[in-house]
């Protein structure tokens, strides 16, 4: 597809002409077999496709030059080795800051995920029909305003990397609430995330900021058998079983971590991913090394500044320190319309004791919040108030999005509830 | 494949601008088009009296006159003082240019390709 899409600069034509090969094959392979290379094969039928089409089209007459050279070198040119390049090129033509963000994930996910609409649709909450405008909008302005299918130079490439690793953590994030036990099961949009980060990462190896982020999916990701209870209800990080933690992929990831903090300076995908590190070290919650996830906060913090990170260094010093000086972290974090900001104080004034106070703040959260399974969350724990002080503390210090989703990190869990496509800007910024 | 670069800027900070200011922000756009001829991708522009110049004729219904009113088509806190006519193999390289044109940094620069004619 990728292929077909570079030597036709134009989605909408490979994609009918690839449609056209598939039911091609459909009808020949049981009559004929299975050819030896059927990949190949299927970009050969592709191409042959897309030049008698070309040909009724005279518009298309130095595409068409170029198709004809293409055919006449076999299927020989066009073999695998060319087929990663291709990929990297529509990865960045999909991702164009010059595309709205929400069609840079549907064509993404489409061109490169290959997701049909139907799918994108359900993944997102929103109707077949908003998203197939979506994408026929997104491919009219790469034609018509020349969007081009090329991998951007080294100068550029700190410019245009991070809206590419913007919509794959975007894709991942909103997996990441798919699953979460709802009605939304499908597709498990996580997994593609971390296919299309190893598929990046593999295209640019030397990229720490890609190292960075698909360790981060990975380590992220294998918390996920320890997230939910047998009722489906959310677990939050400190109450985790970690021995259900995904061993093998958090073993990657940590190589993935390392790999990327030896290049520095580390971006914001990194430093969240060492955070996830920080976490999956600590054999419980208790054992965690705070004072280095509040270093590595406020290093995140210095890269990608955002209230959400702050919110999240206040709650991991008072960890660190105890709830006090967690307290007087939290007193400059502005983070208005969010049930977040409530929500950390009133764990930090029960673990004081302060339970008066504590009761007022979950019930200012409670007033905030939208997400199903965090309002149960919270009612929980506020009915759980003791008349006395003496409960065990509560651990909420997941990896902080910078801007985006914080309510996934907080508690680990999304909102199911929600309109989905928050996609109005990317999570992250890059380092530069 | 030609774009127009659209300039649009506060005209207001024009007014209030020192004579000093003003001569180096013509001077500016005198090496921006320089840069742009230099680089073989200049095809051309206009710089645009003020808004307050402006007449915009607005047609109604069929059969209705046409409306004829002082001022701009929009009355927007920035507004089109010019334009380049830019020739550019593709988004990127026009973007490229686009940047570079002083009204990037103090106001908005919009990019929009230009109906091929063939």
């Amino acid at each position: 597809m990728a292929s077909l899409v570079r030597l036709l600069g134009d989605l909408d034509l490979a994609e009918e002409v690839a449609q056209d090969a598939v039911a091609v094959a459909l009808d020949r392979w049981p009559r004929d077999g299975v050819p030896d290379r059927p990949g190949a094969w299927l970009l050969t039928t592709a191409r042959h496709r897309a030049y008698d089409r070309l040909r009724r089209d005279r518009t298309f007459a130095a595409k068409r030059a170029l198709l004809e050279q293409e055919v006449a070198l076999g299927p020989e040119a066009m073999d695998t080795s060319a087929i990663p390049d291709d990929r990297l090129r529509l990865f960045f033509t999909c991702c164009h800051p010059a595309l709205n963000p929400a069609a840079r994930v549907a064509l993404t996910l489409r061109a490169l995920a290959g997701l049909d609409t139907a799918e994108i649709a359900r993944a997102f909450l929103v109707s077949e029909s908003t998203v197939a405008q979506r994408l026929v909008r997104a491919k009219r302005k790469i034609r018509d305003a020349g969007i081009p299918y090329r991998v951007p130079s080294a100068a550029e490439l700190p410019a245009r990397l991070p809206s590419v690793l913007a919509v794959v953590y975007l894709v991942f994030t909103e997996g990441y609430l798919a699953t979460g036990g709802t009605a939304l099961t499908r597709p498990a949009l996580s997994t593609e995330a971390i296919r299309l980060a190893r598929v990046l990462h593999r295209l640019l190896p030397a990229e720490p900021e890609v190292t960075g982020l698909l360790g981060l999916l990975l380590l992220t990701e294998a918390r996920r058998p320890a997230r939910t209870d047998g009722a489906g209800r959310l677990v939050t990080l400190d109450e985790q079983d970690r021995s259900r933690w995904d061993r093998d992929l958090v073993g990657e990831g940590h190589d993935l971590v390392v790999a990327a903090l030896r290049r520095p300076p580390a971006g914001p995908y990194t430093l969240q991913a060492a955070i996830a590190v920080a976490h999956a070290d600590a054999r419980t919650a208790a054992d965690t090394d705070w004072g280095l996830v509040v270093a590595l906060y406020d290093a995140l913090g210095r890269v990608a500044p955002s209230p959400v990170v702050e919110l999240n260094r206040a709650v991991a010093v008072g960890m660190a320190d105890g709830p006090a000086a967690g307290l007087a972290a939290l007193q400059p974090v502005r983070l208005p319309g969010s049930h977040l900001l409530p929500a950390a104080r009133a764990d930090l004034l029960r673990r004081l004791g302060r339970t008066g106070e504590a009761a007022a703040a979950y019930d200012a959260a409670l007033e905030l919040v939208r997400n199903r399974v965090e309002r149960d969350y919270l009612r929980r724990r506020r009915d759980e108030l003791p008349p006395r002080p003496t409960r065990p503390p509560v651990i909420r210090s997941e990896p902080a999005a910078p801007g985006a989703a914080p309510s996934l990190w907080i508690t680990g869990e999304g909102d199911p509830t929600d309109p989905p496509v928050a996609l109005g800007r990317p999570p992250a910024r890059g380092p530069h | 494949m030609h774009y127009a670069v659209l300039i649009y800027e506060d005209e207001s900070t024009y007014a209030t601008v020192s004579e000093h200011d003003g001569e180096q922000m013509h001077k500016e756009y005198a090496e921006y088009t320089q840069l742009l001829i230099d680089a073989g991708v200049m095809r051309g522009g206009e710089h645009l009296q003020p808004v307050s110049s402006a007449t915009s004729i607005r047609g109604g219904a069929a059969g209705a006159e046409q409306l004829v009113t002082d001022g701009p088509f929009a009355e927007t806190r920035e507004q089109l003082g010019g334009f380049y006519i830019i020739d550019c193999a593709d988004l990127d390289a026009a973007l490229h240019w686009a940047k570079l044109c002083p009204a990037a940094r103090t106001g908005t620069v919009e990019v929009r390709p230009v109906v091929a004619n063939n």
